[in-house]
């Protein structure tokens, strides 16, 4: 078990390095001067530039630019945005915004996914079954985008239900609507998974024997057709947990809210290196965390699974 | 037991998830007194981003640091909603010969902090803002005293792979020709003799200073404290990413005396959201509009809308290196390209009426503006005048077309939709090839523009920085000028622009800078297209609001609900 902890936590180095190095050079190759194009039409003085350029090194060839990077990764120190402000604190200030927002919409979407899925797996061709089949295909087919401006507006504008944007002090309750959106998609996924698992294992022999055993049904559902069936929605999850952490950028750009998604965005437009490689880095960590931790509660879902052999 | 674990962490998630729709729940109604007169601690919020250096009056040279240094800081000067410079800090401002200033400053005038400001502060934060090795990105501003020369002095050097690098190497600390003989005065040298100097005082490069901005700029640039009409609410006030909150500054007397108790900038890296939130009465004010709202604006916000037109124009520029814009023929081709631009309708059609279409190389909002300048008759669409034109030049000299004539610009902010109107104007008046050469971003254009590889028309455009015709023409026009990029130069024009800023009255100096944009017409560096107006709309909690005569909404004269 420690082996395998280890063994994938070595996977991260050459990953890691990889994907920096290809990030950072792709912001590299961007064309036009970042600098520049801080300041528009109205430019300053050429002193202002050049001290902007040579402090950000952007004068310098791209493996001394990288080469500075990873050095000032590894001493806990990221230096600045071109605004001038220290990209650790504008990293702590998205994170945890869109933390949130991922745990909320993951929470909907596990929550919601499975016990739709096993309601309509259990039910096989029954009228929930098809209505929610019907539902989820809708769901499916809608682009994220529309969902989010259509409940924006019905819900933000026209009910007052909630405040359509996000914006400055973000909390549980104003990341809901956009969380709904952000989950409501990959809620379909969960649910179409959880229903095709359940219904196929509800003939295995395992089932059989349970009940033939005398177990009352909700027990025969839950520990044991539930459980078996979750391995796939647990590893679609998994995944998904680590897609969210990087940000929706249409959701969040929708719904202004100040995340990873939109300080990305912001970054891609200003070519802003170092931020952007930042956000990167911490990204493959969440999701080698979160895949790690996907392939640990495969062990616990079937004690079949082993790691160490 | 692993079953009874699963189940009780699925009900306890369950039950958070409940919790939770609760909260969501509940939307932000605020009453409010109706009282027409309004109500004068109400708090505003409205449409801002993230400003992109701290906050230092000279340092901040864009629209969204721009606006919050306006509201903190109180020059000697101020600017009223038509332009008009009106004295703040100043008691006089005299000159007998448009080259030797003297500036009364009023006495017992306070930063928020207590500091008092006197004649000296003026000349420390003018010299610290001049000096190049403070980096400030408006430091040129003070280009015309004596003794810029020496304090903004910098070191160029090649580098061994042949580029160029720019270090600070000032060889002065303070400018020769600023003084402050006692403590209500100022005395300015210019280095020669400027009449409309005086109006640049309401800029913000040349607003005071306190002594604390000079000993640690960063950390100030944080936690600004003014003399303007507004302060920041606390320490801290601006949050990054997210909004900056300013509260009414009780002890300011000045003439733009806050109306409202507030104004919170709330940061949106989008319009859209912004203009969602207006109509949900969760944001008050924006002078920012999706492009697709520009045409239901109006009825979105029936009563709750203004337009006006402010101190920004567009042209497409020609550069003298095209050689089918060179000599008789390139003269005749860049009047027919400007005969075959319907500015009108495409104002109209495209821009739905947020711009007007140019009458001169100047917006008619500034102060000695003047209509139907010689040779301005270019500027109304003519198909069949730009094609005769066109076809005399083709006999002076062919026309290469090996190539379509493109317009280059970035395609954001919809700038792709005119252009393609102009192009399609081309093809059909002058029967030639055009289209877009299009960047996704401003920066890739303006390199190419300074290293002067973009041989055909290239979108420009220009934001006045106070209100004078010498602001539009000086810096865009002017030989080797700070935005020139096209490199066009004129002697006449030169000669010129230097005799209306060395006019000692207005009137005199406006007559010669017209009489330049009549060189400017005769040589078409560039054709003037429109100038624009700025719609703003506000929410249900604000009773009237304007903008002013850059386009910046007057957020201190707000009266809220």
């Amino acid at each position: 078990m420690v082996r395998f902890i280890l063994r994938r936590l070595l996977q991260v180095i050459p990953v890691f390095i990889g994907t920096t190095l290809l990030v950072y050079y792709m912001v590299f190759a961007l064309p036009g001067d970042p600098i520049a194009a801080l300041f528009g039409d109205r430019q300053p003085p050429q002193a202002v530039i050049d001290t902007l350029r040579s402090q950000y090194h952007l004068d310098e060839p791209f493996w001394v630019q990288y080469g500075l990077f990873l050095k000032n990764l590894f001493t806990f120190n990221l230096g600045n945005d071109f605004t001038g402000q220290p990209i650790a604190a504008s990293l702590a200030r998205v994170f945890p915004v869109t933390a949130m927002l991922a745990i909320e919409a993951l929470a909907i979407q596990a929550i919601f996914g499975v016990a739709f899925g096993v309601f309509a797996g259990l039910r096989r061709g029954g009228w929930f079954d098809s209505t929610v089949l019907v539902a989820s295909l809708v769901v499916i087919a809608v682009p994220t985008f529309v969902l989010g401006f259509v409940f924006q507006l019905v819900f933000g504008v026209q009910l007052g239900w909630a405040k359509p944007t996000v914006g400055a002090n973000a909390d549980w309750g104003s990341l809901l609507l956009p969380a709904v959106v952000l989950g409501l998609v990959s809620f379909a996924y969960v649910l179409r998974l959880t229903r095709a698992s359940v219904s196929e294992n509800m003939n295995a022999d395992y089932v059989r024997t349970a009940t033939a055993k005398g177990l009352s049904r909700p027990r025969v559902v839950l520990a044991h057709i539930l459980r078996n069936s979750l391995i796939p929605v647990v590893t679609y999850l998994g995944a998904n947990l680590g897609g969210l952490m990087g940000g929706a950028i249409v959701t969040e750009g929708i719904f202004n809210v100040p995340g990873v998604g939109n300080k990305l965005y912001q970054a891609v437009l200003r070519s802003e290196g170092p931020t952007i490689v930042s956000i990167v880095s911490v990204l493959v960590l969440v999701f080698v965390v979160s895949n790690l931790l996907v392939d640990l509660l495969y062990a616990w879902l079937d004690p079949r699974i082993r790691y160490d052999q | 037991m692993r079953f009874t674990r699963t189940s009780k962490a699925l009900g306890i998630v369950a039950i958070a998830a409940l919790a939770l729709t609760g909260c969501g729940a509940g939307g932000g109604t605020t009453e409010g007194s109706s009282d027409a007169a309004g109500d004068p601690n109400k708090v505003i919020t409205a449409y801002s981003n993230e400003p992109q250096n701290p906050l230092l009056p000279a340092n901040t040279n864009e629209v969204y640091g721009g606006r919050v240094v306006e509201l903190l800081f109180e020059g000697l000067r101020t600017y009223d909603a038509d332009g008009k410079p009106v004295n703040a800090l100043a008691e006089s401002i005299d000159s007998p010969d448009a080259q030797n200033w003297t500036i009364k400053v009023k006495q017992g005038q306070k930063f928020t902090n207590g500091e008092e400001i006197t004649a000296k502060t003026f000349v420390d934060s003018w010299n610290y803002a001049a000096n190049s090795k403070n980096l400030q990105n408006n430091g040129f501003f003070f280009e015309s005293i004596a003794g810029y020369e020496e304090v903004s002095a910098v070191n160029s050097e090649k580098t061994a792979d042949g580029k160029t690098t720019t270090t600070p190497a000032p060889t002065a600390e303070t400018m020769s020709g600023l003084a402050a003989p006692d403590n209500s005065t100022i005395t300015v040298k210019l280095a020669q003799p400027e009449a409309d100097w005086s109006l640049r005082l309401g800029y913000s490069a040349f607003f005071p200073l306190p002594s604390a901005a000079l000993a640690d700029p960063k950390a100030f640039g944080e936690n600004p404290v003014g003399n303007g009409p507004y302060k920041f609410e606390k320490e801290g006030a601006w949050v990054h990413d997210q909004s900056i909150s300013l509260v009414k500054n009780a002890d300011y007397s000045g003439p733009r005396e806050a109306k409202n108790g507030g104004v919170t900038f709330k940061f949106y890296t989008d319009p859209g959201p912004a203009y969602t939130d207006l109509q949900s009465d969760n944001l008050d004010i924006t002078d920012v509009l999706p492009s697709n709202a520009l045409k239901t604006y109006e009825t979105d916000f029936q009563d709750r809308n203004a337009t006006k037109p402010v101190a920004t124009n567009s042209t497409l520029n020609i550069p003298p290196y095209n050689p089918n814009f060179q000599g008789e023929a390139g003269k005749l081709r860049r009047q027919a390209l400007s005969y075959a631009i319907n500015r009108e309708e495409i104002a109209k059609v495209v821009f739905n009426g947020t711009r007007t279409p140019a009458k001169a190389f100047v917006p008619p909002v500034i102060d000695g503006f003047k209509d139907g300048l010689k040779g301005s008759e270019i500027l109304k669409f003519d198909a069949a005048k730009a094609k005769d034109l066109w076809e005399q030049a083709n006999k002076i000299q062919p026309y290469d077309d090996s190539k379509p004539l493109q317009i280059a610009s970035n395609t954001d902010g919809g700038n792709k939709e005119w252009i393609d109107a102009v192009a399609n104007g081309f093809k059909n008046n002058l029967g030639i090839q055009a289209e877009i050469q299009p960047f996704a971003k401003f920066a890739e254009v303006l390199n190419l523009r300074k290293s002067q590889q973009l041989p055909g028309l290239t979108r420009a455009g220009w934001q006045g920085d106070y209100p004078s015709l010498y602001n539009f023409l000086g810096p865009v026009w002017g030989t080797n000028a700070s935005s020139n990029y096209e490199k066009y130069t004129n002697p006449e024009f030169d000669k010129l622009l230097k005799e209306g800023l060395a006019a000692t009255s207005t009137d005199d100096a406006n007559a010669k800078f017209n009489q330049a944009q009549e060189v400017l017409f005769e040589d078409l560096p560039g054709l003037p297209l429109w100038d624009q107006a700025r719609p703003i709309v506000w929410s249900n909690n604000v009773v009237k609001a304007e903008t002013g005569w850059n386009g910046s909404i007057l957020y201190y004269n707000i009266t809220a609900k």
